[in-house]
């Protein structure tokens, strides 16, 4: 158990070495950040000024380790646009991506669960079939469009809704809505295929020979273990919508760090962009990292296959 | 794999028998799924006939902002009604299919190709090779990729060529791991045991017998990618880092249509919208339809 648990720490970092130094180089390769920070009219010394202060004149691996260091130790760079700490920036922004990211995995539970039991339990019906054409049109409908959608009705036609920014709990329906949207259907699919895989297991036999009723069987011997996968989906899924929600943020004006990431890629901030988007690589690890340990605790199985 | 398929195909030597296996295939084919993409790809081929107007000039006589024609003030000649520009938004849906189709199949092209010869090189190379390919993915996987390929295409620049390439470079990832395990049992199957001993060189056993076992599950995975690949480019596209302005991109035409949505031009936001539902939509019921046709196995993908 403590080799696995070694290894898979081991493997976290290395990919986190391979994706900062990807985005790092990326960074670097594509333009010289320092033409744009300086006015047009500005001489190749103040050029190799600039340069200087931002450390920009080291070599690459010495800039790269530098950065490094600093991100263990939280600090991520100042941004160019702001002349702050990009860590400050993000964590003024991150309470609002948690908060929509936890609305967002709300909603898919709320409708990829229901949808995926009474569709597990009613197989090969018509309830069955409207859970399927659900699932399709979840991973069918783009996010951000199903966001226009939803502006146009109900803050445009209807007017029940505030259109954009960050306030009470009617600002964040709609965005939660077009970002959860997607996350439901697989939500639904996990949630079905689990059901039925529990549904068909030799414990839910005997449960039923035994002349448990139906609801029992489903609600106290089923659910319960179908959701572990689920659940640990809906986890993993929360912390990836924390952070891929560039687009709704846009669309919804929501200032979280979806909508840092795009400011800073228009006002060209290198520092900012590459803080942000090393961030959700950390996250994403870190979450995956959770899961595969919790996994090898409950199930020895895992510890001896990877 | 190889021995459901087997099972399905019709015993060869009977004259026909292929002939009949493929109608038999095609009776359960999703009807609704080849008439969306049959007709999209027909437009998208004869836009320059189709098209009632030049995409990207304002059409002569329309204002901006007209209605479709059903509605008050909207009128035959632009029948589903014009933008900002006063162009015609008909006609900028119907070349709006070309980017869509070229880039959702460019960009699954491209990933298909990058995934799958890194997931053989991985899965039957083994060893060093293998650890790095794989630590390589992880890293990709360690961003959602909508975000890798929004921070790729802010960098490299918008133009329709280099989206195909950068939605290729982020969505090969899947490819890569599905086609390794598959390269990892197959690498223990006796035809290609025999023909190692037999002193065929690496690059023939992989070309004569890993590859073409392996295309059902790539073409699977191809068809599942295709919808993805087609809305992050409209995704891109909307965030003003896509196809560039005055291409007809449906993503780009719901970006041009967002400051102008609370005034209810209802239109402008809807089409291109319902648009890429619809090549979406098609691609994903093909592709499922591909999947149970071709790879059991892959159902629970």
């Amino acid at each position: 158990m403590r080799q696995f648990i070694i290894r898979r720490i081991l493997y976290s970092i290395v990919t986190l070495g391979i994706l900062s130094a990807t985005i790092f180089l990326i960074v670097r390769l594509t333009g010289d950040p320092v033409a744009l920070m300086a006015e047009a009219s500005a001489r190749p010394e103040d050029l190799d000024r600039i340069r200087h202060q931002w450390g920009l004149d080291r070599s690459w691996p010495v800039q790269y380790v530098t950065f490094m260091q600093n991100a263990f130790r939280g600090e991520l760079g100042k941004s160019f646009n702001y002349r702050l700490p990009v860590s400050e920036l993000y964590f003024q922004r991150l309470p609002n991506s948690l908060t929509l990211g936890l609305a967002a995995t709300l909603i898919s539970l709320l409708i990829g669960v229901p949808a995926g039991i009474i569709s597990a339990v009613k197989v090969n019906t018509a309830w069955d079939n409207v859970a399927k054409g659900v699932a399709l049109l979840g991973l069918s409908i783009p996010g951000f469009w199903l966001g226009l959608v939803l502006i146009l009705v109900f803050s445009v036609w209807l007017r029940w809704l505030p259109t954009s920014g960050a306030g009470d709990w009617r600002h964040v329906i709609m965005p939660a809505l077009a970002l959860g949207w997607y996350f439901a259907a697989s939500m639904l699919r996990l949630t079905r295929s689990s059901m039925l895989e529990v549904l068909g297991s030799e414990y839910i036999k005997l449960a039923r020979l035994k002349g448990l009723p139906d609801v029992v069987v489903i609600a106290l011997h089923a659910f319960k273990n179908a959701l572990i996968p689920v659940f640990t989906l809906a986890g993993v899924n929360m912390v990836v919508m924390i952070n891929a929600a560039v687009i709704i943020e846009v669309i919804f004006a929501w200032p979280g760090i979806g909508r840092l990431l795009y400011e800073g890629i228009f006002q060209r901030d290198f520092p900012l962009v590459q803080g942000v988007v090393i961030m959700a690589g950390f996250m994403i690890v870190g979450i995956n990292l959770v899961v595969d340990i919790l996994y090898a605790f409950i199930d020895p199985r895992i510890r001896l296959t990877r | 794999m190889a021995r459901i398929a087997a099972q399905t195909t019709v015993a060869p030597g009977r004259t026909g028998s292929r002939l009949r296996a493929v109608v038999k295939g095609a009776r359960d084919a999703p009807l609704v799924a080849i008439v969306i993409l049959g007709g999209l790809i027909l437009v998208a081929l004869f836009a320059d006939l189709i098209a009632p107007h030049d995409p990207t000039l304002p059409v002569k006589g329309a204002n901006v902002f007209d209605p479709p024609f059903w509605m008050e003030g909207g009128s035959a000649t632009t029948p589903l009604g014009t933008d900002f520009l006063g162009r015609d938004i008909l006609s900028r849906l119907i070349y709006g299919a070309r980017v869509s189709l070229i880039v959702g199949l460019m960009g699954t092209l491209v990933a298909g190709s990058i995934g799958t010869a890194l997931g053989i090189a991985s899965g039957y190379v083994g060893g060093w090779v293998d650890q790095i390919i794989m630590r390589v993915t992880d890293a990709w996987l360690a961003l959602p990729a909508i975000v890798f390929a929004i921070f790729l295409a802010a960098m490299v620049g918008p133009s329709m060529w280099n989206i195909v390439v950068i939605l290729g470079a982020v969505y090969w990832t899947r490819y890569a791991r599905v086609i390794r395990g598959e390269v990892l049992t197959l690498r223990e199957r006796e035809f290609v045991k025999l023909a190692e001993i037999a002193g065929a060189s690496r690059w023939r056993v992989i070309k004569r017998h890993i590859l073409p076992n392996v295309m059902n599950t790539a073409t699977v995975l191809a068809s599942l990618t295709v919808g993805v690949v087609i809305i992050a480019e409209a995704s891109l596209s909307f965030l003003g880092v896509g196809v560039p302005p005055p291409e007809p991109a449906w993503g780009l035409m719901l970006s041009e249509a967002r400051p102008t949505l609370m005034a209810g031009q209802w239109w402008l936001t809807v089409f291109p919208g319902a648009c890429i539902l619809l090549i979406v939509l098609a691609t994903q019921l093909f592709g499922d339809w591909l999947r149970v046709r071709l790879d059991p196995q892959l159902r629970n993908l």
